[in-house]
């Protein structure tokens, strides 16, 4: 049989990292074929470039055999490619059947033949089982049968290729099996189904064949029923060489930390931390490993005070500092290290001096009276930008021109300055280059050794579980263990971020240095 | 004080409240897309202004309105290529508009007609019934917005583009062409008003006589939720308050302080339902094409 | 490699505005030479009117002070990301608090009076700017048309009192009763023989207001907050900066400057609030703002330009058949290039692939 869709040694470069290294996948009629990896594996770019939306730089894509070349999606769609992408487009106050005919709408005269575009979307709908109401305004519906105006939308312009990009991401499990019983309805009546995800369950309950990646290439493609969860979760995090990090055992002490039953809604009242209990020590770093979007960046602004904690406690050296301003945790000694050090930890049009003190210029020795001390900011910069090896002209320079390494450690030298008794460092490695890391990690282990609390929060799971003493999972806004670093597998962990909680695996010696799970 | 409402009172607010819900339509086009109006003021000024000179040089006002109508399409268009093509800041740019034209019109009046505030009189729009025409023309235009809006497929993209602009570029709307339309659109609606303005009503221009009119229209679309039938319920309003003010005045309170009513009504109504009113959810934020 | 990216996007900071007045002039030229005169002997007019002989140049630096201090008013503001278009209303309040306060109280020392009289608008403009700072901290209201109904209001509000309050009997035109001499701000003129422009020592106080702007934003906490709200308001927040708290002060501040602006015609220029004094000093505020691309010196060095053209723009009318309000359409030609950088860039920058 030949396959529906070839996509052939296909490489695609963006400055600085090779998102698709000579990535190859084929999909055969009536399959579904999932795609699994990591964040930042290249599932995305790869049907990105499907779509129209990236060209290759190399490679080929083939439909039914012939070659053909896709430059914008509305070219995607002619060839019968549809895309239903994680965040969907979707026009919110407008209704079901306007969402599905916009950009191909049935006329009458110059008016818009509302009626006709009612019944096609119900004869679509119908065909393919998917139950909407034409009706309906998108705001209202829930996000389930949302995505069913979005798969109903490449369907009314006849795609036989089908992506879904992480359709389960937002779905409660109920709406994730409706979803698979409509995955099977369509491929029974003959579409092809790519499947982009990261949950291995759900891999295992749909799927035909899956094509795991990782790193921008392609580690293999098996049939789903010769292989099981562990061995994909091995092929997703591999066994890479870790940077090893060396560290003497924790010596621990008091509860510097201590979250209870903390529960934070987003705005349409879904819970997005769903009652995390932690604690941390002085003198540890606990990792918060999982992928992306499963509660870590809402728990840190939890804990920074950016965002309301609706219930549950925090406190910090035994006071509770839950919901307090964000200059006042800050002044109790919790340094921060944003996720994303342009949009969050930095001004990049401020002098690597300027921001070497944000956060604390109000504080003596850096002002006095409302006055700057600007001799005291730079000397406090140049003894900074020498301690932590800062790589930039001068003082004065922007930080805008500074590398992300160097952008990184300047708020990494703010931050440990203040020798905070937590350090809350969020994916402190992101976009930073190899020599960068390992001093961001030297000095991460100087100051637990220095008796602080670290709370260490990276999808990257080597440098989770190199760097921490303790590793807590977090999942949907949960906690799905928390164990010592050096008594799990990468597998287990893999396991976990995938959603199947700690008890439900054997890890040794988890219950004598765990805490609350 | 009874003798204040009665039939001419009624008269003087559809008056008032024309040139209003007529730009307020207009800035409802633009900003449907996606595109912040802060220039209706300058575009109806300029209108206001191109419809008396046009009347002045060929004694026929029906001629000013088409000038009108030409010249704030020229000053929308303007803004147009600045705002979507060079993502230029649309308040910015707005503001700059309202200036240029403020400071254009003075000029051109010293130029073409010799004078500082005022100029010469010219043939007005005739009287129909009631009304000028422009008046009549306006309920026209609103039922023309809410059908072309809500009715033809061209209103369904507007919207598209105004709300998620990246959802309508994956189904193949030509986004960047959506705003333009809309924009000139807007001018040629802010011309119509100003023409109102100056020979609809008074048969002369008078240096920055919009008064703030620009403002308040975009204060009715915001009040009226960004929908024809809520921006002519909300310019009605205005209306009123403008009609009313001027019958108050000699009626023992001050003049002057009267003359602040429209103002502090259209503060006082934004600050009680903006926080509550739905944008269009991509309004002013430029949309960069892949 | 990280110099050159410096200076050069510091390069391109001077070319817009230097470009937007290139441009404007060159578009003005051709709207002169349309009207059937010559550009040349026009701009010529325009030089000759600003800076011809002392008193002329005299003359320039007084119409240039008010424009200083509502240039800086409007500065600062927007080095926050706001965009306080309500400077002429603000500053009207303030000039009426000055007239007020100026014209009675007495039997007061200079010492006094004068500080009192200032002070007084410094917070009538404060009090002005509260209420659209409120709705904007704290409601989230656009700032843009609160403030311009303010002005609008400002307006009305300023007609009524001087017009049936405050009159003084016997005049023409409605204007306050005058300053007394010890709430003045002292004339140049009255120690220059032959001087008619009414400079004053409002000059060097806007002076020193530019310098203190200057002080503020970039030597002390309050201006380092401000600066990094309007760069980056969500990296603010995370570093512990009370956002909303800073936009009100940022406001009230500028309400301050507007006020002092209006202090500077009524106590040093006029000695008395005449109805239409200010040919909309607030507006241009804004356009010489952003000529000087918000910084204080630049803001300086916009308003004495602009000084310049408005007062050759009378001798311009004087000597030739074009109207001094050419002047007014080459202002907002100007400023529209430089809301429009990007145009300029796009003209004057040699092609750059992936600028800066």
């Amino acid at each position: 049989m030949q396959p529906i869709l070839e996509m052939r040694h296909i490489h695609k470069r963006f400055p600085g990292v090779l998102a698709s290294d000579d990535v190859s996948i084929n999909l055969f009629p009536g399959e579904i074929l999932a795609i699994i990896g990591e964040n930042g594996a290249g599932k995305s770019t790869l049907m990105n470039i499907l779509f129209g939306l990236y060209q290759p730089d190399e490679g080929q894509i083939l439909i039914k055999g012939e070659p053909v070349k896709i430059l914008n999606p509305s070219q995607a769609i002619t060839k019968g490619i549809g895309m239903v992408h994680q965040h969907f487009m979707l026009v919110n106050p407008f209704t079901v059947a306007e969402n599905i005919v916009l950009g191909a709408e049935p006329r009458q005269g110059v008016f818009l033949n509302i009626d006709y575009a009612r019944r096609s979307v119900s004869e679509v709908s119908q065909r393919y089982g998917l139950k909407v109401k034409p009706d309906a305004k998108i705001e209202d519906l829930p996000v389930g049968v949302q995505q069913r105006v979005e798969i109903l939308k490449i369907l009314y312009r006849g795609a036989e290729i089908i992506v879904l990009d992480e359709p389960t991401a937002v779905l409660t499990p109920q709406e994730i099996k409706e979803l698979y019983a409509i995955m099977q309805n369509l491929t029974a009546q003959g579409k092809s189904i790519v499947f982009i995800t990261h949950k291995l369950n759900e891999v295992m309950a749909t799927s035909h064949r899956v094509t795991v990646m990782r790193r921008g290439r392609v580690i293999g493609t098996v049939a789903t029923k010769d292989t099981t969860p562990a061995e994909l979760a091995n092929m997703m995090v591999g066994r890479q060489v870790l940077l090893q990090v060396e560290k003497t055992p924790a010596v621990v002490g008091d509860t510097i930390l201590a979250i209870e039953g903390l529960v934070a809604k987003d705005l349409s009242g879904e819970r997005v931390l769903d009652g995390i209990s932690l604690d941390i020590r002085a003198g540890e770093i606990l990792g918060i490993a999982g992928v992306e979007g499963n509660g870590q960046t809402e728990l840190v602004e939890v804990l920074t005070g950016l965002r309301r904690a609706t219930s549950g406690t925090v406190r910090l050296n035994g006071a509770d500092i839950t919901n307090l301003a964000t200059r006042e945790i800050r002044e109790r000694k919790v340094g921060h290290i944003p996720e994303d050090r342009q949009k969050r930890g930095l001004e990049l049009d401020f002098t690597v001096q300027e921001n070497l003190v944000f956060g604390f210029h109000y504080q003596r020795p850096f002002s006095a009276h409302g006055l700057l001390n600007l001799a005291v900011i730079k000397r406090h910069a140049e003894r900074l930008i020498a301690e932590f090896d800062i790589r930039t002209p001068h003082s004065e320079t922007p930080a805008r021109s500074l590398s992300g390494g160097n952008q990184q450690k300047i708020i990494i030298a703010r931050e440990l300055y203040q020798e905070p008794d937590l350090l809350i460092a969020a994916q402190p490695s992101r976009g930073v280059d190899i020599g960068a890391i390992e001093f961001i990690h030297r000095r991460l282990v100087e100051h637990r050794d220095s008796g602080k609390a670290v709370l260490l929060i990276s999808p990257e799971l080597s440098e989770v579980v190199s760097l921490s003493d303790r590793v807590a999972v977090i999942y949907e806004g949960q906690i799905m263990g928390v164990v010592a670093s050096n008594a799990v597998t990468e597998e287990q962990l893999g396991l976990m971020m995938a959603g199947i909680k700690s008890e439900h695996l054997h890890i040794a010696a988890q219950r004598s240095t765990a805490d609350g799970r | 004080m009874g003798s204040v409402f009665d039939i001419t009172l009624l008269m003087a607010t559809i008056r008032s409240a024309t040139p209003l819900v007529i730009a307020a339509l207009g800035g409802l086009f633009a900003e449907r897309s996606g595109v912040v109006n802060i220039a209706l003021e300058g575009k109806m000024l300029i209108g206001a202004f191109a419809a008396v000179v046009v009347a002045f040089y060929t004694g026929n006002p029906w001629l000013g309105v088409l000038a009108a109508l030409l010249t704030g399409a020229l000053m929308a268009a303007i803004l147009a290529v600045v705002s979507i093509k060079y993502s230029a800041n649309q308040v910015v740019s707005g503001v700059a508009i309202n200036m240029l034209a403020a400071g254009l019109t003075v000029f051109l009046m010293h130029v073409f007609f010799g004078t500082a505030g005022t100029s010469p009189s010219v043939e007005r729009l005739p009287t129909l019934g009631l009304f000028t025409p422009i008046v009549y023309l306006a309920p026209v235009l609103v039922a023309l917005t809410f059908v072309v809006l809500y009715r033809t497929p061209w209103g369904l993209r507007i919207r598209a583009v105004g709300e998620h602009p990246k959802a309508a570029a994956t189904v193949g709307v030509n986004v960047a062409a959506t705003r333009y339309v809309c924009v000139v659109l807007s001018g040629m609606f802010a011309g119509l008003a100003g023409a109102h303005l100056s020979i609809g009503t008074l048969s002369v221009f008078v240096r920055d006589m919009t008064a703030g009119r620009g403002f308040i229209a975009l204060a009715a679309l915001i009040f009226g939720k960004w929908h024809p039938l809520g921006a002519l319920a909300a310019a009605l309003l205005f209306g009123f308050s403008e009609a009313l003010q001027i019958r108050l005045q000699g009626g023992g309170l001050p003049t002057q302080l009267i003359q602040a009513v429209p103002y502090i009504f259209t503060m006082v109504v934004l600050a009680g339902f903006v926080g509550r009113a739905t944008a269009p959810a991509a309004l002013g934020e430029p949309f960069k094409e892949e | 490699m990280a110099d050159k990216t410096r200076t050069s996007s510091e390069r391109l900071e001077l070319l817009v505005p230097l470009g937007a007045i290139a441009l404007g002039l060159l578009v003005g030229a051709v709207i002169i030479a349309l009207m059937g005169e010559n550009p040349l002997r026009a701009y010529m007019a325009l030089f000759m009117g600003a800076f011809g002989n002392f008193n002329r140049l005299l003359g320039t630096l007084t119409r240039a002070t008010p424009i200083i201090v509502t240039g800086l008013a409007v500065a600062l503001p927007f080095r926050a990301g706001l965009f306080n278009i309500g400077v002429e209303g603000q500053m009207l309040m303030g000039a009426l608090a000055a007239a007020v306060v100026g014209s009675n109280f007495s039997g007061l020392p200079m010492v006094v009076h004068l500080p009192l009289a200032m002070l007084a608008a410094a917070l009538g403009g404060a009090l002005w700017a509260l209420i659209p700072a409120w709705l904007k901290a704290r409601r989230g209201i656009h700032e843009v048309i609160n403030t311009i109904m303010m002005n609008f209001i400002a307006n009305a509000v300023l007609a009524y009192l001087v017009v049936e309050v405050l009159r003084q009997p016997g005049e023409m035109i409605p204007k306050t009763p005058p300053v007394l001499a010890t709430a003045q701000l002292a004339r140049f003129s009255d120690f220059l023989p032959g001087i008619t422009a009414r400079l004053n020592v409002g000059f060097v106080i806007a002076l020193l207001v530019a310098v203190a702007v200057y002080y503020l934003l970039w030597r002390t906490t309050i201006g380092y907050e401000i600066r990094a709200v309007g760069l980056n308001a969500r990296a603010a927040a995370y570093a512990g900066i009370n956002v909303p708290r800073q936009i009100m002060l940022v406001m009230v501040l500028s309400g301050v400057l507007a006020g002092l602006a209006g202090a500077e015609r009524i106590l040093g220029f006029d000695r008395t609030l005449a109805l239409g004094f200010s040919p909309g000093f607030g507006f241009e505020g804004i356009a010489v703002a952003l000529l000087g691309r918000n910084h204080p010196l630049g803001v300086v060095l916009a308003a004495l330009l602009f000084g310049a053209l408005s007062s050759g723009g009378v001798w311009l009318s004087f000597t030739t058949d074009i109207p001094a309000d050419v002047v007014v359409v080459l202002q907002a030609i100007i400023i529209f290039f430089v809301a429009a950088d990007q145009i300029v860039r796009a003209v004057i920058l040699p092609k750059k692939k992936g600028a800066a």
